[in-house]
């Protein structure tokens, strides 16, 4: 559960809702809003402050970590945690290297045939 | 002043058939603790006590600082209790109710009886004989909360709840956490309510505590891993191992000491970790009876 919490915020953080420096909801404010044990959202914040995606104070709450470029750190973590799971089904399928190389290589030709069809109309 | 809103010390308790032993619990203020166990396993009993409703033979047991049961009509001031036998009046109104308990109780707050009565959508002038179940068990809940007590003590306050009244239920009691003076301990089967709210899980089973921990621990140390031996290998030796299941090829090891060291180990010897899957309170819980009460038959 403290996965999916941390999930939320990232993606907070990400799409720019809670900007860098900004304060963030207390644990006791953001579990009582989400209706998860306290101790559930302190988890997910001491992993938060590991990842550097938050700091905080003792006594003064935690603001999102002042760092601008956490967009695309964030982006590219789950780039890297998606490419992982596609090695894995790929070995599960049997496909070599090369193989799931070049399905990638197909993946990306269709989505940009796709999005070149959309834009022509 | 001790930080622990109850602290249950070597309690124990006989009946003819039925013998509550050894208790020991501590919760902490400012936290929720769920508690778990089957049916006949000890929860009402344990709540009884703590409520000085019953006497336990040996050990003590301190609530908000009074020792029970001789200083029960100090601590029960600051307690809520809401059990399933307790009955409201049939043939008065939830009005009728607030009106009587408001007189008796300093800290009585109407304006947040009256918000209660909006977020659990129940109606002051209805007879309670008039009510369904779930009308029944918010309003017995609604006269408890709108005390302010800074101890709630719930006896399976959401079996019998349907999924929407459960919900609001499960959110007005996490919004009483919202003030870190206020503590709760609730008693259920249902191991998805107390996975959501509780920050302390304690399992009891036949008249014992067979465990008791905070939720993230609780979780972080059971594991099932799923492995696959070559032919003769035997198992690896891991710590904490209260199950094994599968096949002999396909073995399934459920350990409640897990850690990621142990990968390592079953490599070692040969076996291949498939995976390690995480588990749900309920298959702790339920895992966690089938080993202890396996280890008392043997």
């Amino acid at each position: 559960m403290y996965l999916q919490i941390m999930g939320q915020v990232k993606q907070r953080v990400a799409v720019g809702d809670w900007e860098p420096g900004q304060e963030i909801p207390s644990i006791r404010q953001l579990a009582v809003s989400l209706s998860v044990s306290v101790i559930t959202v302190k988890r997910a914040y001491l992993e938060l402050e590991r990842e550097g995606i938050i700091l905080t104070q003792q006594g003064r709450g935690s603001i999102v970590a002042p760092n601008p470029d956490l967009a695309p750190r964030l982006y590219n973590e789950e780039f890297s945690e998606h490419l992982e799971q596609v090695v894995r089904l790929g070995d599960l399928l049997g496909l070599s290297g090369e193989e799931i190389a070049h399905r990638t290589k197909e993946a990306s030709n269709r989505l940009s045939e796709t999005r070149f069809t959309k834009e022509t109309l | 002043m001790s930080n622990l809103s109850v602290q249950f010390k070597g309690v124990s308790k006989k009946y003819p058939h039925f013998a509550l032993e050894n208790i020991d619990l501590e919760l902490p203020t400012g936290s929720i603790m769920g508690f778990i166990g089957a049916n006949g396993a000890g929860k009402s009993t344990t709540i009884r006590i703590l409520m000085g409703l019953v006497h336990q033979d040996n050990g003590a047991v301190q609530v908000l600082g009074q020792s029970m049961p001789s200083q029960q009509a100090a601590a029960k001031l600051d307690i809520g209790f809401v059990s399933e036998d307790m009955r409201l009046y049939g043939a008065a109104t939830l009005a009728w109710h607030m009106d009587f308990l408001r007189p008796i109780y300093p800290r009585w707050d109407q304006p947040y009886a009256d918000k209660l009565l909006r977020s659990f959508d129940l109606k002051p002038h209805q007879k309670i004989k008039g009510l369904s179940h779930g009308q029944r068990v918010k309003a017995a809940l609604l006269l408890a909360l709108a005390r302010r007590p800074r101890l709630l003590v719930l006896d399976e306050p959401t079996t019998g709840l349907d999924p929407v009244a459960r919900h609001e239920v499960l959110q007005e009691l996490m919004a009483v956490l919202a003030d870190e003076d206020r503590t709760i301990l609730f008693s259920s089967h249902n191991t998805l309510d107390v996975e959501q709210i509780s920050d302390q899980i304690t399992f009891i089973d036949r008249g014992r505590i067979i465990d008791s921990d905070n939720k993230e621990a609780f979780l972080d140390r059971w594991r099932r891993l799923r492995l696959v031996l070559p032919p003769e290998a035997s198992l690896p030796r891991l710590p904490g191992v209260v199950e094994v299941g599968g096949s002999s090829r396909l073995p399934v090891l459920t350990t409640n000491r897990f850690e990621p060291a142990m990968l390592s180990v079953c490599n070692d010897l040969g076996a291949t970790v498939q995976a390690v899957d995480t588990m749900t309170l309920e298959e702790i819980f339920v895992a966690n009876v089938h080993c202890r009460r396996e280890r008392l038959t043997a």
